[in-house]
């Protein structure tokens, strides 16, 4: 067991963490921050996905001793003091989600996505969002609200 | 529905086989009853669902304190033992009950599923919410209604035809006098009687329900606020893991839990053949459990190579017939006999089963992912030898079941876990213990043989099923002998339910073998379907996807082809037309573009229908095309994602989804039956394309699955 200094959400805080301990499981269990879900734990559904220093990671394959000193982004980042993010007002609009339980990755995911490229074709959206998976099956909404988020109508 | 057809439909969803029995002490029987009331009626006619076996005791509340309570703020809190899974009851029940108390759709708030507030209920399966459990609320949200009326007309000294109620309020239109529900319920405690079922506000008149309205809580779900079951903390808990056999159905020869025993701060727990750990440090319970030493006697079993072989020699004597066997078939000028297969697949819901357990005295309360909250309280009930009044059982909105989570074995490993430990207890399962240890879709081998005249005309029908089901099962085309029957088997590996049960199956075959007539006869595939069927609300959907898919004008060519599937299930309607795009080089087939027709009855909330049927529409890829359990010895061969190919955004097509709107016949279930069309539509639109007739699902698996021909396309 360790101390580990993380900077998660803008705010710096402890966890006390196995030496192996995943992000996922600091972020679950240690703090109390169950938006991240837990889906696969082999980084093939995304629905762990946070964003480390801006650029989306599977939490479950990233050993929370890796990500010191970095930004941790989560799904309760993103809204910020009580305004949705651009994304999370597009899935809203969209209701892209069944029953939600992929949304934070989602989210989190096109929210990366849209950092690096703010106006993305559907090809680049359904190349880069391929590793999330929405078992509900509301992948054409989720489309459209990417796209939604992308020409500004998130808000 | 008859009564046996009811029960067959039933016995599909139960999982009968446990995985633990525990030796713990039979406790003392200890009744605890609570909870205040405000408005509570008494109702003796309405039908009830109930009638299963062993269920016979249980009788819907009478008392509408039960099932609503206005406050004096005007709140209405509305108990219903429904879950909330993704598919949007929270929503579409709200709706109605806000229709009928003639309020607004902010004010209602649900409660469902928390077994110690909601009325009993039998679960939420089958496509059986909207029938049965929205007309139960409206009927006590109009009681609840009138009692309102009725009060306001006492204080007010008027005749009661005289006032009115909206906007929850109640209104008198002469002298413009108002006043509100929260006020006249305030101190009060009112009984009404209900003899006879009310008249229900028409569709047509419709001001809440009928509407697009969004899901309720939407906003928790995209700020990640949203508490599902395995994101449920207790004070004090801790975390427990479970050991697992080495295959289904093994029993325990001997173990060594000596290594886990010496981990700091871990508890071992054993009882018969459940071994379990539990630490406050969550790492520390998956190292101490992966330490543990077991040998487990196998029971061996048959794999993917004969499973088919297997059920046609271990079916039940037959007994679920419609029909008489044939003794002498009608002449036909075409006959023709095939077989389908479906294989085992899993419901993969992305939150997989999880629990938190807490004991207080003797009282167990359990938040979990079910289905079917109030089984799962006889399930702990029954585990724990204490009577179902000790246990509370509370389903926060999960992420989604797809009929998966009708059982309550992470409940009951967590309860177990918790007993010893005297401290609250999560059990989360892994994807791997989801895939090996929840329970699957059954496998399913149909045989179809037929005949038909040269005109068209459908002479003779024998479907039989062996072990997936008898969802679906039954024709809604004409023939002068229909014969259909289910075989139930015996099964190598854990089944149940699952999204629309067997129908998925049965559609395939039916539509596939449909097609396969209607290319012996040189007719068009829809053309001989609609000359055959008499159910004229089936013939509108099927027409209704052709105009939209434009069906009279496309070609199917070598590289593009064009394919149909239809029928209808729970009172779903689905036509569905696909159009596949193949590369005859490389032999991969993508799904283009996809229109589906639906009609259900009255629309409640035409934006969580189209979700429903899209999503349905979308799942039903995986087990068309790619998903297979590969398994042997009854053990599963790929418990993992990364071996078991679940659909995703590259794999979904264009979709346009129409939507029938019957105001004037009642709502139906719409959650499942969506998902029945796609299968033989994407069959038949590589057939009519390539010629080659695909008849095993998964049509095109990532890896060949023994026993079915090696797949000639990929995706």
């Amino acid at each position: 067991m360790s101390h580990l200094a993380l900077n998660v959400n803008g705010k710096d805080v402890t966890a006390q963490a196995a030496d192996d301990e995943t992000l996922l499981s600091v972020l679950r269990n240690r703090l109390e921050l169950t938006g991240t879900k837990y889906g696969c734990g082999e980084g093939q559904c995304g629905a762990c996905t946070v964003l480390i220093n801006g650029r989306p990671a599977r939490s479950c394959l990233t050993p929370a001793s890796s990500v010191v000193g970095k930004k941790i982004t989560t799904i309760e980042g993103l809204a910020a003091s009580g305004r949705l993010s651009a994304v999370q007002h597009a899935f809203l609009e969209e209701e892209a989600f069944q029953c939600g339980y992929c949304t934070s990755g989602m989210i989190v995911a096109a929210t990366g996505l849209l950092s690096t490229t703010p106006h993305p074709t559907e090809q680049e959206i359904v190349r880069q969002m391929d590793g999330n998976v929405c078992r509900c099956g509301t992948y054409p909404r989720i489309l459209a609200a990417i796209q939604r988020a992308a020409n500004g109508g998130g808000r | 529905m008859t009564r046996d057809l009811l029960e067959l439909e039933l016995a599909q969803h139960d999982v009968n086989d446990k995985l633990h029995w525990f030796e713990v002490d039979r406790r003392d029987f200890l009744k605890i009853f609570g909870g205040g009331m405000l408005v509570c009626l008494a109702r003796p006619s309405l039908g009830q669902e109930s009638g299963r076996r062993g269920h016979e005791q249980h009788e819907l509340p009478k008392e509408v304190s039960a099932w609503i309570h206005i406050a004096p703020d005007g709140k209405v809190t509305v108990n219903t033992g429904k879950v909330e899974v993704g598919q949007n009851i929270r929503t579409s029940l709200a709706q109605q009950v806000a229709e009928e108390l003639r309020t607004d759709f902010a004010s209602i708030e649900m409660i469902m599923g928390d077994t110690d507030l909601v009325p009993w209920d039998m679960g939420t399966f089958g496509s059986r919410t909207t029938p049965t459990m929205g007309p139960e609320l409206r009927t006590m949200a109009m009681a609840a209604r009138d009692s309102l009326v009725e009060l306001a007309a006492k204080q007010w000294s008027v005749p009661v035809n005289s006032l009115r109620a909206e906007n929850g309020k109640v209104v008198n239109p002469a002298t413009k006098q108002t006043i509100s529900y929260g006020e006249l319920t305030r101190g009060q405690q009112i009984a009404k009687v209900v003899d006879q079922d009310p008249p229900f506000t028409p569709a047509t008149e419709w001001k809440v329900a009928g509407k697009p309205e969004p899901k309720a809580d939407g906003r928790e779900f995209v700020t990640g606020e949203h508490k599902y079951p395995s994101d449920i903390n207790r004070p004090g808990m801790i975390f427990g893991k479970v050991l697992r056999p080495s295959a289904y159905k093994a029993t325990l020869a001997s173990v060594d839990t000596s290594a886990a025993e010496k981990i700091s701060g871990v508890q071992v727990v054993r009882d018969g053949d459940f071994v379990g750990v539990a630490s406050a440090d969550p790492s520390a319970a998956e190292k101490a459990v992966a330490t543990i030493k077991a040998k487990w006697n196998e029971p061996g079993g048959p794999s993917n190579a004969n499973i088919f072989e297997y059920f046609k020699n271990n079916h039940e004597p037959d007994e679920e017939e419609s029909g008489k066997p044939p003794v002498s078939l009608p002449p036909a000028d075409v006959k023709l006999e095939q077989r389908y297969t479906v294989q085992y697949i899993a419901h993969a819901p992305l939150e997989p089963r999880a629990a938190v357990a807490e004991w207080n005295g003797d009282k167990l309360t359990v938040w979990t992912g079910t289905q079917r909250p109030f089984a799962v309280r006889d399930e702990l009930a029954e585990a724990f030898h204490i009577p179902n009044s000790k246990v509370r059982v509370i389903q926060p909105d999960m992420g989604s079941g797809y009929g998966g989570k009708h059982t309550g074995d992470a409940a009951v490993e967590a309860a177990r876990l918790a007993k010893s430990a005297g401290k609250p207890v999560k059990v989360v399962w892994t994807r791997e213990e989801e895939f090996e240890w929840a329970y699957l879709r059954p496998a399913g081998l149909i045989e179809i043989s037929s005949g038909v005249r040269r005109d068209g005309t459908l002479v003779h029908w024998s479907h039989i099923n062996y072990n997936s089901g008898s969802s679906g099962i039954e024709t809604p085309y004409r023939g002068e002998q229909i014969l259909t029957q289910f075989r139930p088997t015996k099964t190598p590996l854990r089944q149940g339910s699952y999204r629309g049960l067997a129908s998925t199956a049965n559609n395939f075959a039916r539509e596939s073998h449909m097609d396969e007539l209607a290319h012996e006869l040189k007719m068009d595939p829809l053309e001989f379907r609609l000359k055959n069927l008499g159910d004229e609300r089936l013939k509108t959907v099927y027409q209704a996807a052709a105009e939209k898919f434009g069906w009279n004008k496309v070609k199917s060519a070598p590289e593009r082809g064009f394919g149909f599937g239809g029928g209808k299930e729970k009172g779903g309607h689905v036509a569905t037309c696909a159009e596949v795009a193949i590369d005859p080089k490389t032999k991969r087939v993508k799904i283009v573009r996809v229109v589906q027709a639906w009609e259900s009855g009255a629309i409640i909330n035409p934006n969580g229908l189209r979700n429903q049927n899209m999503g349905a529409l979308i799942m039903a890829i995986g087990g068309a095309m790619f998903e297979a359990i590969r398994f042997g010895d009854s053990k599963l061969e790929n418990p993992h994602f990364a071996e078991y190919r679940l659909p995703r955004f590259s794999d979904a097509p264009k979709v346009e989804i129409v939507l029938i709107d019957r105001k004037d016949l009642a709502p139906a279930g719409a959650g499942e039956t969506g998902i029945m069309g796609l299968a033989p539509a994407v069959a038949n639109a590589i057939f009519a394309a390539t010629g080659t007739r695909l008849r095993n699902l998964p049509m095109m698996p990532e890896k060949p699955v023994p026993g079915i021909e090696p797949p000639v396309f990929r995706t």
